[in-house]
This record gives C-alpha cells, sequence and structure tokens, in this order.
C-alpha cells in the first residue's frame, strides 16, 4: 500500500522584521509527514515550533519553500484561499482551549462547519455530537465554556478540531496548561486518534511525550536537528493507571 | 459563504452578549425615542398655536392708541387717549376693506350676583364684535343696536363669568348681576372658547354696548381700542393702510410725522408666536440631535471595544476557516441586527413617551410620520456605520496575531 504525503516540507524559511533587525525563527527546514503519522514536534522556547505550526496550518505563509499540504501548494495562495484550505483540510487545537465564551460545546464544535455552506444544519449537528461523543464528552452536549474544566474544554477544543475531518491536526501545546493526569488523559485522546489511522502534529516542550508519538522532530534555532521514528510507542493509558486520581470528574 | 449561516453566526455571537448588545441598543434607543417625542412636542405646540391664533378672530385687525410701543418707550397718559367714539363712527362708514368694526372700551371692577362675586372687566364693544373675535351667543342673544342706541345695561356673558357668579347651576339668562354697583341683566351666554396660547382665558368675557360702559360705568369719550375685521387676509395690509389714512386725516397728522395710533394685524401676531414655536421646535430638534450624535458615538465606542475584546474571538474564527469577509460580515449583521431592533424599540418609545406627555401633562402632541421615519433611518445609519469601521478593522486582523491576543 503506497502511502499518501500529506504534508511536505521544502526548505522553509520564515524571517521576522524586528525593527532593524530580521529575525531568523525558521532557516530551511525541510520533511514530509504521511498519513496516520502521530509527529511530536519538541524544542526549547524560541526556536520555532509555533512558527512552523502555523506555517504547516496555513496561518502564515513562509518567506521562501515550497510546502504542499496534501498535495496543494499553499505558498501561492490568497488569504482567502488559505482560509478555506484551514476550514477543509485542518484542525488547530490550541495551548489556551480557545472555545467561544458562554458557548455550548455543541456550538463550539460546530463553529468550523459554520463556515463550510456544503454543510446543512442538520448534518453539521450530527456531526458535532459525534465529534463530542468521540471524546467523551457525549453526555456534555449543551455545557457552555465556562461550566467545564480545563481537560473538558481541551476535549471540546480537539473535537472542534476533529468535526471537518481533517486531513492532519495540528496541537500548540496541548497538555500546556493541564495537570499531569488531565495531560494524560488528553494524550490518550491524540493516541486514541493516531490508532484510528489520523494523522496528528504535535507541537510541546516536554521531551517526555515523544515516548507516546510514532515520530519526534526536534528543532534548534530554527533548524531539525534530529529526526526520529519511535517503535516503542508507549501507551499513555497505562501511564494514566499508575497516576492518582483527581478529585474532580 | 451563504448568508444563513452568517446570520446564526451573528445571532449566537449576541445571544452570548446580551448585555453589550443591550447597551448599544440602549443608544440607538435613547436617540430615536427622544428625537421623536422632542418634534412631536415642537409640533403639536407649533399647530395648537397656529389653531388659537385662527381662533382668535377673522383676519382681525387691531387699532390702538398711542405710537408704535414695541420700542418700549414710556408714552405719556394723554397719548393713550387719542381713539375717539367720531374715529371709529368714520372708520365704520368710510373704510371700505373691512367687513365688520367694533369700538372697545373696557372697565375693571367688582361683579356681584347674590352672595357671589368676581373680580372682572366689563368690554364695551358693538354686535361686530362678535364676528370679529369668533364668538357665539349660545344661550340667550346678544344685545341690539336698539340697546346701543339707549345704553341699555344688558350684558352677554362668558362660561368663566357663568360658573363663578351661578355656581348651582342656574341659568343666568333674565338675571340681574352688578358691576362697580350698576346693575346689568344677562340677555345671553356665550359659547365656551378655553384658553388660548397665551394662558388667556377667553371665557372671562362680559360683553356690553359701549355706549352703556363709556356712559354709565366709565363717563369717557376716548375708547381703549377699536377692532376690526378685513374683507379678506389678502386684503388686510391694505386694510390696515386704509385705515391708517382715515385715522390721520382725521387726527390730522402732518406728512412725516408719526402715527398717535398702532395698527396690528393677526398676521403679525401669528407671525411672531410662529417664530417663538419655530424657535422652540429648532432647539427642541437640536436637543434630539445630540441625543443622536451621542447615542452615535455610544453604539461607535461599544463596536470598537468589542472588536478589541473580542480579537481572540475573531483569531479563532479566522483559524477555524473564516475568511475576512465573513467577520467583515459577521460584525456588519451584528450592527445592523442591534441598530434595527434599537431603531423600533426606540420608535415605541418615542411614541409611548409623546403619547404619555399628551394625556398625563395635556401637552399638544403631533406626531409626525416623517420624524418617526428620520430618527430610524439616521439612527440604524448610524449604527451601521459605526459598525462598520470596526468590522473592518475585524476583517483585517492577521489571525496569528489575532489569536495570540491577550
Ligand atoms: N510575529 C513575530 N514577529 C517577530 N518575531 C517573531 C514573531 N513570531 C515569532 N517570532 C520569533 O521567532 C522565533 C521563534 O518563535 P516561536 O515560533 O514562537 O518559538 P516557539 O514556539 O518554539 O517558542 C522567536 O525568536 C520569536 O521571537
Ligand atoms: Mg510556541
Amino acid at each position: 500500500m503506497s502511502v499518501r504525503k500529506i504534508i511536505e516540507l521544502d526548505n522553509i524559511r520564515r524571517d521576522f522584521q524586528v525593527g532593524e533587525e530580521v529575525v531568523h525563527a525558521l532557516r530551511g527546514v525541510s520533511f514530509s509527514i504521511t498519513e496516520g503519522e502521530f509527529v511530536t514536534i519538541m524544542g526549547t522556547s524560541g526556536s520555532g515550533k509555533s512558527t512552523l505550526l502555523n506555517t504547516l496550518g496555513c496561518l502564515d505563509t513562509p518567506t521562501s519553500g515550497e510546502y504542499y499540504l496534501d498535495g496543494i501548494s499553499v505558498r501561492t495562495m490568497s488569504k482567502n484561499q488559505r482560509a478555506i484550505l484551514r476550514n477543509r483540510k485542518i484542525g488547530f487545537v490550541f495551548q489556551n482551549y480557545n472555545l467561544l465564551p458562554k458557548t455550548t460545546a455543541v456550538e463550539n464544535v460546530e463553529l468550523p462547519l459554520m463556515y463550510n455552506s456544503a454543510i446543512k444544519a442538520d448534518e453539521r449537528r450530527q456531526r458535532a455530537i459525534e465529534a463530542l461523543k468521540a471524546v467523551g464528552l457525549g453526555d456534555r452536549l449543551e455545557h457552555k465554556s465556562n461550566q467545564m474544566s480545563g481537560g473538558q474544554m481541551q476535549r471540546v477544543a480537539i473535537a472542534r478540531a476533529l468535526v471537518n475531518n481533517p486531513a492532519v491536526i495540528l496541537a500548540d501545546e496541548a497538555t500546556g496548561n493541564l495537570d499531569t493526569r488531565t495531560s494524560f488523559e488528553i494524550l490518550v485522546l491524540f493516541q486514541k486518534l493516531h490508532a484510528e489511522g489520523r494523522t496528528i502534529i504535535f507541537v510541546t516542550h516536554n521531551p517526555d511525550i515523544a515516548k507516546y508519538s510514532s515520530r519526534n522532530i526536534r528543532l534548534r534555532d530554527g533548524k531539525v536537528i534530529e529526526d526520529i521514528y519511535n517503535t516503542n510507542i508507549q501507551s499513555a493509558e497505562e501511564i494514566l493507571a499508575t497516576l492518582p486520581q483527581n478529585d474532580e470528574d | 459563504m451563504n448568508i444563513t449561516n452568517l446570520f446564526k453566526i451573528a445571532m449566537r455571537a449576541l445571544a452570548n452578549n446580551k448585555m453589550r448588545a443591550f447597551l448599544t441598543m440602549l443608544g440607538i434607543i435613547i436617540g430615536v425615542a427622544s428625537v421623536i417625542a422632542m418634534l412631536a412636542i415642537g409640533q403639536g405646540s407649533k399647530i395648537s398655536i397656529q389653531n388659537q391664533i385662527s381662533e382668535m378672530g377673522a383676519n382681525m385687525i387691531m387699532i390702538h392708541p398711542g405710537a408704535d410701543r414695541r420700542g418700549g418707550v414710556r408714552q405719556d397718559p394723554s397719548a393713550m387717549q387719542t381713539l375717539k367714539l367720531e374715529n371709529y363712527e368714520t372708520l365704520r362708514s368710510e373704510a371700505r376693506l373691512i367687513s365688520s368694526i367694533s369700538p372697545n372700551v373696557s372697565a375693571s371692577g367688582q361683579l356681584i350676583a347674590g352672595a357671589n362675586n368676581y373680580p372682572s372687566s366689563v368690554s364695551g364693544v358693538s354686535i361686530d364684535y362678535l364676528d370679529i373675535r369668533q364668538l357665539k351667543v349660545k344661550d340667550g342673544t346678544m344685545f341690539t343696536q336698539n340697546d346701543i342706541n339707549t345704553s341699555a345695561k344688558v350684558c352677554v356673558i362668558g362660561k368663566t363669568i357663568v360658573d363663578n357668579l351661578f355656581p348651582d347651576g342656574t341659568s343666568p339668562l333674565g338675571k340681574v348681576i352688578r358691576f362697580n354697583q350698576v346693575p346689568f341683566r344677562v340677555i345671553g351666554v356665550l359659547q365656551a372658547k378655553g384658553y388660548n396660547s397665551m394662558g388667556m382665558d377667553q371665557d372671562a368675557v362680559v360683553l356690553a354696548p359701549y355706549t352703556t360702559v363709556m356712559k354709565r360705568l366709565l363717563a369717557q369719550t376716548y375708547l381703549n381700542s377699536i377692532f376690526a375685521s378685513a374683507l379678506s387676509e389678502e386684503l388686510s395690509p391694505l386694510a390696515v393702510e386704509e385705515i391708517s389714512t382715515i385715522l390721520r386725516r382725521e387726527h390730522k397728522i402732518k406728512e412725516g410725522f408719526e402715527d398717535d395710533f398702532t395698527i396690528r394685524t393677526q398676521e403679525e401676531i401669528s407671525s411672531m408666536l410662529n417664530t417663538t414655536s419655530t424657535l422652540m421646535t429648532t432647539l427642541l430638534a437640536c436637543i434630539a440631535g445630540i441625543s443622536l450624535v451621542v447615542g452615535g458615538i455610544g453604539i461607535m465606542n461599544i463596536m470598537y471595544v468589542s472588536v478589541t475584546e473580542r480579537t481572540r474571538e475573531i483569531g479563532l474564527r479566522m483559524s477555524v476557516g473564516a475568511r475576512g469577509i465573513d467577520i467583515l460580515s459577521q460584525f456588519l449583521i451584528e450592527a445592523i441586527l442591534i441598530s434595527i431592533t434599537g431603531g423600533l424599540i426606540g420608535v415605541i418609545f418615542g411614541c409611548g413617551i409623546s403619547l404619555l406627555i399628551k394625556f398625563v401633562a395635556n401637552w399638544p402632541i403631533f406626531i409626525q410620520p416623517w420624524s418617526v421615519l428620520v430618527s430610524f433611518a439616521v439612527c440604524t445609519i448610524t449604527g451601521v456605520f459605526f459598525g462598520w469601521y470596526p468590522a473592518k478593522k475585524a476583517a483585517n486582523l492577521d489571525p496569528i496575531e489575532a489569536i495570540r491576543y491577550e
């Protein structure tokens, strides 16, 4: 079976003009990611992880280099075309959840589909409910974002990233705001999605997380300094079982 | 992007921020409501003044003794005695451009009927006075030329006098009332007219033959004033000229010397009062305009703040695939919904307040359809315009910066 290349980066550079100086956030990054990989991207703060992820997520355009997302060249696209591409091919999970305030879980998850007129209201709601069930929040559909714990909010955010059935899920420090146990719960969820065949790119500065992914890319000063496939993926679920129970939930 | 979804997006955003939506609306509600109410008050008083002026008399011309006093210069008391009964008689026989004419002499004192008394004045007039002032005798009759010729001690009284002298409701017709010891027989009662625009009770009148008042009450030969009616409104200025010519001749005033009498017409008074009420309407409109502007600034302020406050929301929407145009549309739809809802509530409030003032405070109120339309349109446009600018700003945000915004 030939594997589909979801992401192909060729010598990506990203320079930021800060006053007189030019900051080189990415200095020639090249790699490709195939369907079904769970890639962690690591590096110290300022190494260019977020810039890379924004580029992968079509939020940012590289200064030079080629980027193909699911076979489509992104570099030459207009702002609007990139917005549509994000809507159809990408699911974002942020460190601080970024849910709409005072809005129910279902409505939050429906959001990406609101910007896709091909999907009718019934289907939209149905898919939002399914996505919420997939992240284990089938019983919290009408809970508002301010009535949920951090872990629950991040699950809603993951459901929102799943709902458009994206080519790749991009997570930037998705467990950064959560305690150890909740972080593992989220990791379990990502591993489950991975097992279902989804492509995931997970940015983190926590080196321990590499054990649970299928591949780890390490950045330093805007360059890839290490790219290792993990043949011995550990189960986050087993670790979770050894952790003490939280009071909440 | 389909409009139904954008509409739904905007509705959800509004529903999640009811307080903000309400505060924005408040500016529009106050703006629209105050414009409608103020204009209704202004227009109402204008119309009521016009009505009262036309009720005051028919193309009325008033001739007073003394030079034009509008300058405020004090006059010699003798100057106030220049209008003589002969002048009235000459005018009556010579002036061609007037339909009716009546002398007016006035005596003030106390009216007494049985145990009741009431301070009042008695106007000595001719029969024409009724036509000139548009008065009607409701019960009984007006005095006759014969009564005038014989200086008969008869009178016709207004409703206020009836109410005060005959509080028990007995008919005053045929009754004798005393004025400064002189007995008058009541032969008629006037139809009530109410208060005029200057707050004067038009029913506190006692009319008697001018001969009676001059001879039996005052023993004077000069008149307080002469009232006349021009043949038509258009002829009024010519009638004034004719009267002036006759009086100057009678008073032997040489060319180049000032009149020793003053002639005013109803039109003059009405235009004077109209100027006042126009001034008031303008003033009210200004106040209303200011509240409209304040309302608009309120809208702009809240819209602007909400873009800043909602930067992350905008960033998030963009990250899940909203284009600039989608964000712009969302904010515009929000602004339009708020403005139209606020405008409608403002119209309801404005009309409600106007009617409340009408029925509670008894002010004359007239709600003009165009004022409702204009204030609604202006506020809605203000809301949409002030909503557009921050929306444009939101649409141009960079998604990365927006989502990272703290
Ligand atoms: N919008 C920007 N303008 C200027 N410099 C930026 C911008 N975004 C990132 N940088 C710089 O690029 C480098 C990489 O940043 P970032 O990708 O956020 O790193 P990380 O996520 O690994 O901490 C940093 O030196 C940062 O200061
Ligand atoms: Mg970062």
